[in-house]
């Protein structure tokens, strides 16, 4: 799959087959993008989403001249990206605000580069905080704002310098959900009303609804390691509106779509050593009782829409899908489509006291999750019953992102103390038989 | 550094202002800068006009304190500077940290006062004929008590410089001098002012310990406390000593409230954590300063400039474009690198053990671990003691808070005051009642260190969490649990910083705590810090390197076997996540 700009219009920034792999001490390198293609086009916002891990921030930071892809092109204007370059900026997650500048020189940052005299700087600087709403707050420093005030000092600094392409890594996701929709608007409100320089947008978000309220083209990508798995186009006139038909069956086909590469990558990864080196997501196990318990609660059926049930409790797909893919591994409940259904054993976790619940996922933690098994098996089979850390640590490392075998450890530890399969005792970082 | 000192926040538009506001202030600064010029006037004159004869009488000693004071600035001056360059390039140089980091740790290890007896010559033969020279031997025995730690503070800073910063500043295109005032420099300031503040507490002892020079046949007495003070001794004139606490007492308060206090009231903007403080840091300098009318806009013109050389790119804009280069560690270069150190490193030690055979002999060495092993005991047994008295003190203040508001500020000055001055009154009572000098010399090692252990608790059990406290009441823990379960452990990283501080400056004070005189009587309590000094007079460079040389590797040894153990357990213990 190739996907391209839907319009004609120039492109502003092209990557093309770009890979990027990260070295590691005692292995091959491993890859975390693998042959993305992607166009930006003039007046487009363009969305990248995905699960966290997916390198959709590795893939923004490429775009940016942040990171040197280890193989492939980068196109800015037509010419090659050869490290930041003027016109391009990004607003970050976590503001990265100077917290020892106030808001005004925080501002003036973004123009240091180009060399311009104090006056100029600061006029320019005046402009841009007007423009996003933070006037009479110039004297401030960071720490004194709300987070929404501080993200629109990131969005004034990104925008100061007249960028043709702004880059926004989830600039929303740190934001409570009122200030985020707010801060949503005013920007949407600019960039409708072209009242920004800016060109094009390319927007990383993990929230599908935030994808398709701000988007014109949404890219799905999938992982291990990061491509673009699909591509949709969002030809919803603005303003949009959340509880438009047509604006639920976009975020619904997104859902499906991501649930899919959810089941099918879970039952992919079962099969390299004997599900040995299946990474886990790091869900406590209180987690896994509470999805369980809401999910018998919600029908009598136990079959629910993922997109419903992220609504009902409140949860980002970041938040969702890990607890998804541990119900799902543990077979407490199954993966279709654009829904989750209770197993019978998850019905009976929902509905059972303590001892039994505890009983329940020690039998299924042994039956359904190799590593466990495993652990177990090794302990018994050493004389003293111990084994350490590192002796899986290193099993993992050799498949698995850092990260996420520091993840699929973690996740391991806790299920099997609930379980009581095993203890781990972190002063030694050992295992050791009960 | 200074762009934004005295920059006024906005708010003084529409402030009563007054005039005396305006007129202290600016008889503050022309004061500082008169006197200041003043004392710099005699660093420089030659050497015989210079009256050798310390005059006793108390009207001496402000202009005493005066030379002490620029001393002390001079050598903060190159402090900043050597971290600003050494720590730099350790940061951004693979290769060159390689070198830079290890030797810092070695640096770190030597006794201040070691380098003391090695320098002095070479900076007199600098200047021959000329105070200055003595004048930057005391100065840079200042500097090694304080450069080091200020450029680790000032590194590891570097290294932690936030992911999101940096890449602001990249994406921005920052050239490394901008990047370096706006980012890195803000970035490290609190550390580094904390770290500056902390070993400028030892300074003084050491400022003290470096005027009245003692070399083999060379002596020479700089005009400062120091020196009235070792007069003092050898005339056995109490009142004078007691005159020269007092004028150290003013020295130091008053540095405090016009240097540190306005510094760390300043360098509170830089704090990392995005929340608003609790209590913010005040200076009633600062205030004073940002009130006044008069002094405002000069600061402001002053902020204005150092804020345009701040933001000068001093780069073609295409060198700050470079990205990180993606490609494996250059293992071949590294390896030659690591060559090149280790065979220069050899060579050294080659060298080195010609020198060594020709002077020193197997017996030296054993003389040597045999006054090494009692000092160490003495470290040992003092800090132990120490922190028996100490801890259930400072815990007992901290969580008081209204008696730590009250005891903080005093243990901290404390920590700051040259106890090398209240070591004539202990060594006269010493001589007059007769005491045995081995056990009752002791004692002044840790005189003026032990503060750190009981400030550092103070602040552990002050900080120590509201809630955990009234679990423990409302649960009706007995008393020993409640300090073995409940408090020790909450306090123990705080101790254990203060610890280590605590043995490292009793290591240091070994050389002048462990011989000591009072008139024409010596007192030895022997010991390695003994050692040293005895082979100090005598002007035997191969025997006081032996001694330096025994006395790094026992702190190093402590420091790895010991401290950095208990100080990874005190943090992986207190962690919640």
């Amino acid at each position: 799959m190739r996907p391209m700009s839907s319009t004609d219009k120039a492109l502003v920034l092209e990557l093309r087959k770009v890979c990027k792999s990260f070295a590691r001490p005692r292995a091959t390198p491993l890859p975390v993008l693998e042959g993305i293609d992607l166009g930006i086009a003039e007046e487009e916002i363009l969305g990248l989403l995905g699960r966290s891990g997916c390198g959709k921030s590795t893939l923004l930071r490429i775009a940016a001249g942040l990171i040197k892809p280890t193989a492939g092109q980068v196109l800015y204007r037509g010419t090659p990206l050869a490290g930041p370059a003027a016109g391009i900026a990004v607003v970050f997650q976590t503001f990265a605000l100077y917290p020892w500048l106030t808001v005004e020189r925080n501002v003036e940052l973004g123009l240091d580069a180009l060399g311009l005299r104090a006056e100029e700087a600061q006029r320019s600087a005046r402009a841009a905080i007007d423009l996003i709403g933070l006037d009479g707050f110039q004297s401030a420093y960071p720490r004194e704002l709300s987070g929404g005030m501080r993200q629109r000092v990131g969005f004034a600094r990104a925008l100061v310098s007249d960028p043709t392409l702004l880059l926004m890594d989830e600039p929303f996701s740190a934001l409570d959900v009122l200030t985020a929709e707010t801060l949503r608007t005013d920007f949407l409100d600019l960039w409708l009303e072209h009242r920004l320089p800016t060109k094009a947008v390319l927007m990383v978000t993990h929230n599908i609804e935030e994808a398709v309220l701000m988007c014109d083209r949404v890219l799905v990508l999938g992982s291990s390691p990061g491509h673009v798995a699909a591509e949709i186009d969002v030809p919803l006139p603005h303003p949009r509106n959340r509880l438009d038909g047509a604006f639920r069956n976009v975020v619904d086909e997104i859902y499906s779509i991501l649930t899919a590469r959810l089941a099918a990558s879970i039952g992919a990864q079962g099969g390299i050593h004997g599900g040995r080196v299946q990474p886990l997501p790091a869900v406590s196990v209180s987690r896994i009782g509470g999805f369980l318990e809401a999910l018998a609660a919600r029908t009598s059926s136990g079959a629910c829409d993922l997109a419903d049930i992220a609504g009902a409790l409140s949860l980002a797909v970041d938040e969702l899908f890990p607890i998804a893919a541990a119900v799902h591994l543990l077979n407490f409940a199954e993966l279709t489509e654009a829904s989750i259904k209770l197993t019978a054993a998850g019905r009976v976790f929902a509905q059972s006291g303590i001892d039994a619940r505890k009983r329940l996922f020690s039998e299924h933690l042994l039956r359904f999750v190799p590593l466990a098994a495993h652990i177990r098996q090794v302990l018994e089979e050493r004389e003293d019953h111990r084994a350490p850390r590192a002796r899986f640590e290193l099993e993992l490392e050799d498949h698995l992102h850092p990260d996420q075998s520091e993840h699929t450890l973690l996740a391991i530890i806790g299920w099997g103390r609930y379980a009581e399969l095993f203890t781990y005792d972190d002063d030694e970082r050992a295992f050791a038989l009960k | 550094m200074n762009y934004g000192l005295l920059k006024a926040k906005g708010w003084e538009f529409g402030r009563p202002h007054s005039g005396w506001h305006d007129l202290v202030a600016v008889a503050i600064v022309l004061t500082t800068v008169g006197l200041l010029s003043f004392g710099a006037r005699g660093m420089v004159a030659p050497l015989a006009a210079h009256p050798t004869p310390v005059s006793l009488s108390p009207a001496a000693l402000p202009l005493d304190c005066l030379r002490t004071i620029l001393r002390m600035l001079a050598a903060l001056f190159a402090s900043f500077l050597f971290t600003f360059t050494y720590a730099t390039l350790a940061a951004k140089s693979r290769r060159a940290e390689m070198l830079l980091i290890p030797l810092l740790d070695v640096l770190q290890s030597v006794p201040v006062l070691g380098y003391l007896s090695f320098t002095v010559l070479y900076f007199v033969a600098l200047f021959p004929g000329n105070v200055l020279g003595p004048e930057l031997a005391a100065i840079f025995a200042i500097f090694t008590s304080q450069a080091w730690n200020m450029a680790f503070s000032f590194y590891q800073s570097l290294r932690m410089v936030p992911n999101d910063l940096d890449e602001v500043s990249r994406s921005f295109r920052s050239s490394a001098w901008q990047r370096f005032w706006q980012l890195e420099v803000p970035f490290a300031m609190p550390g580094l002012i904390w770290n500056t503040m902390m070993s400028m507490s030892g300074g003084w002892f050491f400022v003290v310990a470096s005027e009245a020079i003692e070399v083999g046949d060379f002596r020479v007495s700089l005009p400062g406390v120091g020196s009235y003070v070792a007069r003092a001794i050898e005339q056995r004139d109490l009142a004078a000593i007691g005159w020269a606490i007092v004028a150290m007492t003013v020295t130091i308060a008053l540095y405090d409230q016009l240097l540190f206090r306005p510094m760390v009231a300043w360098a509170d903007r830089f704090r990392f954590e995005q929340s608003a403080a609790e209590t913010a840091p005040r200076s009633w300098l600062l205030e004073l300063f940002r009130a006044s009318r008069g002094l405002a806009p000069v600061g402001e013109r002053i902020q204005m400039r150092l804020r345009g050389i701040a933001r000068l790119r001093l780069l073609p804009p295409g060198m700050a474009r470079r990205l990180t280069p993606w490609s494996p560690p250059r293992r071949a270069a590294d390896m030659a690198w690591m060559g090149v150190i280790l065979a220069a490193i050899a060579l050294g030690g080659w060298e080195l053990q010609r020198a060594a055979r020709a002077a020193l002999a197997w017996s030296d060495l054993a003389a040597v671990a045999a006054n090494g092993a009692l000092t160490l005991l003495r470290v040992v047994v003092l800090v132990l003691l120490a922190s028996v008295i100490w801890v259930p003190l400072g815990v007992a203040i901290g969580l008081r808070p209204k008696l730590t508001a009250i005891v903080q500020p005093i243990a901290q000055f404390l920590a700051a005051f040259p106890a090398n001055l209240l070591f004539p009154l202990a060594v006269f009572l010493i001589v007059r009642y007769r005491l045995e000098p081995r056990i009752w010399l002791s004692p002044l090692m840790i005189l003026g260190t032990q503060w750190y252990i009981l400030f550092n608790v103070i602040a552990g059990a002050s900080a120590y969490p509201s809630d955990l406290r009234e679990a423990a009441a409302s649960a009706r823990v007995r008393p020993w649990r409640w300090w073995v379960n409940v408090m020790l452990p909450g306090i123990f990283p705080f101790y254990v910083t203060g610890a280590i501080t605590a043995s490292g400056g009793a290591w240091n004070a070994s050389i002048v705590s462990e011989a000591v005189s009072w008139g024409p009587t010596r007192l030895s309590a022997s010991g390695l810090g003994a050692y040293i000094e005895q082979m100090t007079q005598a002007g035997d460079y191969p025997h006081i390197a032996l001694g330096i040389g025994m006395m790094s590797l026992l702190v190093v040894a402590m420091n790895r076997l010991l401290w950095r153990p208990l100080y990874a357990l005190a943090e992986r213990r207190t962690r919640l996540d």
